[in-house]
């Protein structure tokens, strides 16, 4: 049995246009856009089990084993760059461990050529778009302000002004819109950047216009040191009611969950239904950053509960459970090992370019401060190799 | 062509003449498709190319701003309508850390060929909020180009040149002029980023932009029936500025007096100053004088002749340069 089952047409109540759905479709329909709804849908219990709907839908194991892999590296890339971070390697490292399941499992429910806007902190995404180490290290050893070509892996540059890439993700999807193309765009944003008016503009514009947009909130309850009780009132989930658009609450600690939503939710927007938002309840196991304190803000309690909800742990167990034997597990390790070597080289080998580049880039077309101010500066100054 | 246009019906050709050309141009905007926008600049177009070319959007100013360079990403060349210069702060992070910055974020890898065309200025008696002029700002960003139109025929080409920029430019357009007629020729005379010499003179240079360019010529031809050759420079580009032009005029006439209708206080005619004095000490007979709004908020419609520069303000700057 599989969640990733080919999509079918269900029946659906007169006058509701049926749409393309998986096998989890009378589950998710029935809970999308629920306000009543308050706990997030899940497929598999901390201890491994699956929920009652994961029996039910059924477990796809090989699915289970792919997102189990993708996340298991992620948090050794999260582990090697904040050492390296702290061995003075990088000027900064934004840590998103706890928070694999949603990045992955969302992730691997898109296509590939489906453009992504990430926020900042989606290495986990990231790396699922092949991504190599050093092009997600770049910008944090203070090399450059972005580290890939978007063109090439349909993921833009990080956008570190909170939730102004919902915007820019809302556009491309009016363009897509506009040429009939039957890609989705996917903007990733957190419970803090839900609070900016970027977002909310996001929102109401995506509805308004009907756009092939999925919006994905990992909710990872902390923004910075503020609490999600700070910045909402109304769950995010629910607040999509009121702008138009098809809202999801899933557990972001399971990926299979996350994986199972994102599906549903992508193949409703793909068909034309207009945007859709999944708010995935997780928690940001480490600090904001690695300049973050996160003991002065949060408990112990707090950190305990969460780790005991770990998305990796949790997959491990489902898996062990289901017989997949130690060989995936020490040569998981081993890759992870392995990986983590090429990690550390590659940050090794990120040298930036010379500001005579920032020069050439800042403009298209010529501009006669430009030219004169760069030949000030290169009286000045060698130019350094990149 | 010799047909006469209202500034405001010039930029309506020139966006006509755009699209026809390129259909990856697409106007976006607030009432700017069914109603042709608050001033008519887009009157009509929408019949033409279709709404899904002639977009009205949520009254969301950031929103304008962001989902354009989101378009922009996907291979179009939007031309945003902020409706009133008062309006575009909301979208003053899409335009500044966003729009301003993404090329030289991405190490050049992304250009964002977007216009934003920004009604300016006072004069029309309107409420509040409604006739700033805040092109400094904007000037003050790398990674964005600022122009600023004075009459028809340079709305018609210029506006055409902007949209045929790589790179993002924020178009001022001089609300009080848009019913000023003149002849519209078929060729620009010169390309974006060039001031024009309207009047030469050589006791004197009158340096303006956008909807002062008229008054510094009533004030030159006031000045030239007292026996002085004042002359006037339409800027035309405030960023980057043309600074051979402006070296030319003040070493023609050696002295030069910037009018605007924003704040003299860190407004453009300080960057000319600086400019002028830089590269022309030894030519110049007098410091280079402003003439701008004072520091104020936009007072209320009925304080604002008082507020905004006129001819006998410029005349008395002019007097000022001369007896220095």
């Amino acid at each position: 049995m599989t969640v990733t089952a080919e999509p079918t047409t269900t029946s659906t109540p007169e006058g509701t246009p049926s749409v393309p759905v998986t096998k989890s479709s009378d589950i998710l329909e029935a809970r999308q856009n629920d306000p009543t709804s308050t706990a997030p849908f899940q497929l598999v219990e901390e201890n491994g089990n699956p929920t009652r709907a994961g029996d039910d839908l059924g477990i796809d194991l090989e699915l289970a084993q792919q997102l189990h892999t993708d996340m298991v590296l992620a948090r050794r890339l999260d582990h090697e760059a904040l050492a390296l971070q702290r061995q003075g390697e990088l000027h900064l490292w934004v840590m998103s461990w706890g928070q694999e399941a949603a990045q992955v499992g969302s992730i691997r429910a898109f296509r590939d050529t489906d453009r992504v806007f990430p926020s900042y902190r989606e290495h986990a995404v990231a790396m699922c778009r092949k991504i190599a180490p050093a092009d997600i290290l770049r910008q944090w050893r203070g090399a450059a302000h972005s580290g890939w070509d978007p063109k090439e892996s349909n993921v833009h540059i990080n956008s570190l002004v909170l939730g102004t890439q919902t915007l820019h993700a809302t556009g491309y999807a009016a363009g897509v819109r506009l040429e009939g193309s039957d890609e989705v765009v996917v903007t990733y944003f957190g419970d803090g950047a839900a609070s900016q008016g970027d977002v909310n503009e996001a929102f109401n514009w995506a509805a308004a216009g009907s756009l092939p947009i999925v919006f994905f909130c990992q909710n990872n309850q902390w923004a910075i040191s503020t609490p999600t009780t700070t910045q909402m009132r109304t769950p995010l989930h629910v607040r999509a009611a009121g702008f138009g658009v098809a809202g999801y609450h899933v557990d972001g600690n399971d990926a299979l969950a996350v994986h199972a939503v994102t599906q549903h939710a992508t193949a409703r927007v793909r068909s034309g239904e207009g945007p859709a938002l999944i708010e995935a309840e997780t928690y940001r196991l480490a600090g904001h950053s690695s300049s973050d304190d996160p003991k002065r803000y949060r408990t112990d309690e707090e950190l305990s509960a969460w780790q005991a909800k770990d998305p990796i742990t949790r997959l491990e167990r489902l898996l062990r459970n289901a017989g997949v034997g130690e060989r995936h597990f020490s040569d998981l390790e081993g890759r992870a090992d392995t990986f983590a070597a090429e990690v550390r080289e590659q940050c090794k080998s990120i040298h930036g370019d010379d500001l005579a580049t920032v020069f050439e880039h800042t403009y298209a077309e010529p501009h006669p401060v430009m030219r004169s101010e760069s030949s000030q500066y290169l009286a000045r100054h060698d130019r350094t190799a990149g | 062509m010799g047909t006469k246009y209202a500034l405001g019906a010039a930029i309506n050709a020139g966006l006509r003449a755009a699209m026809t050309r390129d259909e990856k141009v697409i106007v976006m905007g607030e009432d700017i498709a069914t109603l042709g926008g608050v001033f008519r600049v887009t009157d009509g177009l929408a019949d033409d190319f279709g709404t899904d070319r002639v977009i009205d959007t949520p009254l969301a100013e950031s929103g304008i701003v962001g989902t354009a360079i989101g378009l922009a990403l996907r291979g179009y060349r939007p031309v945003c309508e902020i409706q009133f210069d008062g309006f575009v702060y909301p979208a003053f992070d899409q335009i500044v850390s966003q729009l301003a910055k993404m090329r030289a974020r991405s190490q050049g890898r992304l250009s964002l060929p977007i216009v934003i065309r920004i009604p300016v200025g006072g004069g029309i008696g309107a409420v509040e909020h409604h006739s700033e002029s805040n092109e400094a700002y904007f000037a003050h960003t790398a990674g964005l180009r600022v122009v600023s139109c004075s009459n028809p025929d340079d709305a018609f080409h210029m506006i055409q040149q902007a949209i045929q920029s790589d790179d993002p430019v924020v178009f001022y357009e001089p609300k009080r002029r848009y019913w000023d007629k003149a002849e519209v020729s078929d060729e620009p005379s010169r390309s974006l980023h060039e001031a024009a010499v309207l009047r030469e003179g050589t006791d004197c240079t009158l340096v303006a932009h956008g909807p002062t360019v008229t008054t510094a010529l009533d004030a030159a031809a006031a000045a030239h029936e007292d026996g002085f050759s004042v002359g006037v420079v339409d800027l035309r580009t405030i960023s980057p500025l043309d600074a051979p032009t402006l070296r030319k005029v003040a070493a023609q006439s050696h002295r030069v007096v910037v009018v605007h209708e924003a704040s003299t206080f860190l407004g453009i005619g300080a960057e000319i100053a600086a400019t002028v004095t830089e590269e022309c000490f030894y030519e110049l007979e007098a410091p280079v004088l402003r003439v701008g709004a004072y520091n104020l908020p936009y007072p209320p419609a009925h304080m604002e002749d008082r507020f905004l520069p006129n001819v006998d303000r410029i005349i008395e700057a002019v007097d000022a340069s001369l007896n220095y």
